[in-house]
């Protein structure tokens, strides 16, 4: 218990995980919220590449994370461009709302 | 090593409750600060294991950028009067005890496999990035990163550019009646067409418009 190992890494890594995911299950009302809970689940793939990292002795996994990095900024650029663009044509980003492509 | 533990069992919830006050909280812009919040934690996390260079990192880029991007688009929105009430809303609650149960599922295999999992006591690493103790981390990754890396390194400045070109064409809008310089027309502008000489004749006076 007061011995850090690599476990309490992956255990934080996976409450983060779990949290996201039902973060997206959860929420009907506001799709930004979900743009947040997928950064969550990134941000826990980061802490477990970084602690296998820091506990095997072995560089890749933090130089995999900065690119994790780099596509979470890219992915998140990408998403709220995509919710501008879409509030400026229907002036409402409720999720339930969002349903033009059902066809 | 006590403070080590102490350390992290403070930033570890920190950062767990700040995820799910992200989820949780009706307010947006609460929820923004909340994930900043968990981030920065976090990263002190990184700091405290040992990997500082991507434990600041994360501040920049997260903190910095990323976070101020969505105060943007959420004070730009004006999500303010329909605020996230997940569990209020009435008629679709019956998703809340679903999503509750997928994700407590999904939390005991990950702790089922991180529980029974071992790696071998004589796992090499890859050889070319095995962590070197005398030089800083930041040292270590720069060396790895512009040799063995540098493909995926310009591979991820790549991804970057199209992000924020992507990004650039997906929120501009034309508006009309708006005067904007032509750049084309302006270069291939030539004297001989723009300029033109005229012979005035005495009592008759020039037509200007032709």
């Amino acid at each position: 218990m007061i011995e850090i190992g690599l476990g309490h890494y992956l255990t934080l890594g996976a409450i983060i995980f779990s949290i996201g995911v039902v973060g997206i299950f959860l929420n009907r009302k506001n799709i930004i919220v979900i743009l947040m809970s997928i950064e969550l689940i990134l941000l826990s793939v980061n802490i477990n590449l970084v602690s296998f990292s820091i506990f095997i002795n072995d560089l890749t996994g933090q130089i995999f994370a900065l690119f994790i990095l780099t596509v979470a900024a890219a992915e998140a650029a990408i998403g709220l461009a995509i919710i501008v663009a879409y509030y400026r044509n229907s002036s409402s980003i409720d999720v339930e709302k969002i349903d033009s492509l059902k066809g | 090593m006590i403070a080590h533990s102490v350390f992290f069992y403070i930033f570890s919830l920190i950062a767990t409750v700040a995820a799910i006050m992200v989820t949780v909280s009706k307010n947006t812009v609460h929820s923004v600060f909340f994930l900043i919040l968990c981030f920065i934690s976090v990263s002190f996390l990184f700091i405290i294991i040992g990997a500082e260079f991507l434990g600041m990192m994360m501040l920049i880029v997260y903190v910095g950028a990323v976070a101020v991007l969505f105060l943007f688009v959420v004070m730009m929105l004006n999500v303010a009067q329909q605020k996230n009430q997940w569990f209020s809303s009435s008629g679709s609650s019956k998703h809340i005890p679903i999503s509750l149960i997928i994700g407590v599922i999904i939390f005991f295999e990950l702790i089922i496999v991180v529980g029974t999992w071992k790696y071998k006591p004589d796992l090499l690493p890859s050889l070319s990035s095995t962590m070197n103790q005398n030089i800083s981390n930041t040292h270590a990754i720069g060396s790895v990163l512009y040799t063995d890396y540098i493909h995926v390194f310009q591979l991820s400045g790549m991804i970057l550019l199209v992000a924020m070109v992507g990004a650039i064409v997906l929120t501009f809008r034309n508006r009309s009646g708006l005067k904007k310089q032509s750049y084309f027309n302006q270069i291939s502008r030539e004297s001989t067409e723009s300029i033109e000489l005229v012979d005035v004749k005495s009592n008759e006076g020039v037509k200007i418009d032709d």
